[in-house]
């Protein structure tokens, strides 16, 4: 991996707007039973413009920045050496359907540890109006030559 | 009805649940989520890079554990921060599955901020899958 990756900020992906119907999808996949997450006028009674998104949503929103990083020419990221180390997804305002949201991707850090290497990678994602809704962190684990 | 953060006491048990997987449920996410990698449907592909078969996407593991907090707290949007380190791989075998249990214990209570650490304990057959699973809940 480029240790020159680190500070790098990618151009922002275009905008993902956040469809009714692909939340109560996801919200079914991820076990999610809440009224909140699945029907409109249970996430308006609870002050909600609409239904609101599981809370690890914002990886669907996340995935096209990890897609520029690990296609990034100089990068040297093989991806099918990448395992999913750790990740967290930091919230100022819930995801509600409805939403555009834009993702931009830094690079924070890049470690080598017993011949794997750690890239630590940030997406900051904001709504139509350019206020904070959730920043999400992945670390990808690659795995060094056997 | 919100959980009440001064009756919470560091350890105190909010939420247990147990999740049935099965290769079902992988397809269904892989459809959800955008993330179709061949390694969590297909064993031959799992096979070739060293793994005994199909496994669970992190992300289900992660997305489903959650849950249990979700309800407790009675509004999703109220999970403000939520991470997971990924330790090891939930394989779902074709035709039995596999059965994740979460158990989520208060780790911390902040007065202040009106805010109540939840720490997950998320296991499949007997072992931790996920290490430092964290969930930050508004209980303003």
């Amino acid at each position: 991996m480029n240790p020159e990756l680190q500070g790098r900020v990618f151009p922002p992906v275009a905008p993902y707007l956040v469809g009714r119907e692909k939340v109560r999808e996801f919200s079914r996949a991820v076990f999610a039973s809440n009224p909140i997450n699945l029907d409109p006028e249970a996430a308006r009674a609870a002050g909600h413009a609409d239904v609101v998104a599981p809370p690890t949503f914002a990886v669907v929103v996340q995935e096209a920045t990890l897609a520029q990083l690990l296609a990034e020419p100089d990068g040297g990221i093989d991806f099918t050496r990448v395992v999913h180390g750790d990740q967290r997804f930091s919230y100022s305002r819930p995801i509600v359907a409805g939403d555009e949201l834009t993702a931009t991707l830094a690079v924070t850090s890049i470690k080598s540890l017993g011949g794997h290497s750690m890239v630590t990678a940030e997406s900051t994602i904001i709504d139509a109006a350019g206020a904070h809704v959730v920043t999400a962190i992945s670390t990808l684990v690659v795995r060094g030559d056997e | 009805m919100t959980p009440v953060l001064t009756e919470l006491t560091v350890g105190d048990i909010v939420a247990e649940a147990s999740f049935a997987l099965t290769r079902d449920s992988l397809v269904r996410y892989a459809g959800a989520s955008g993330d179709f990698n061949s390694i969590h449907y297909r064993d031959d592909v799992a096979q070739s890079v060293g793994l005994s078969g199909v496994l669970a996407h992190g992300m289900l593991t992660m997305g489903l554990a959650v849950q249990p907090v979700v309800d407790w707290a009675g509004d999703p949007a109220r999970v403000l921060d939520y991470q997971v380190r990924f330790t090891r791989p939930v394989f779902v075998d074709a035709t039995d599955g596999a059965t994740v249990a979460v158990v989520a214990r208060v780790g911390a209570v902040d007065l202040e901020a009106l805010i109540a650490r939840i720490d997950l304990t998320v296991t499949f057959n007997g072992a931790t899958v996920l290490g430092k699973a964290q969930a930050r809940v508004n209980l303003a």
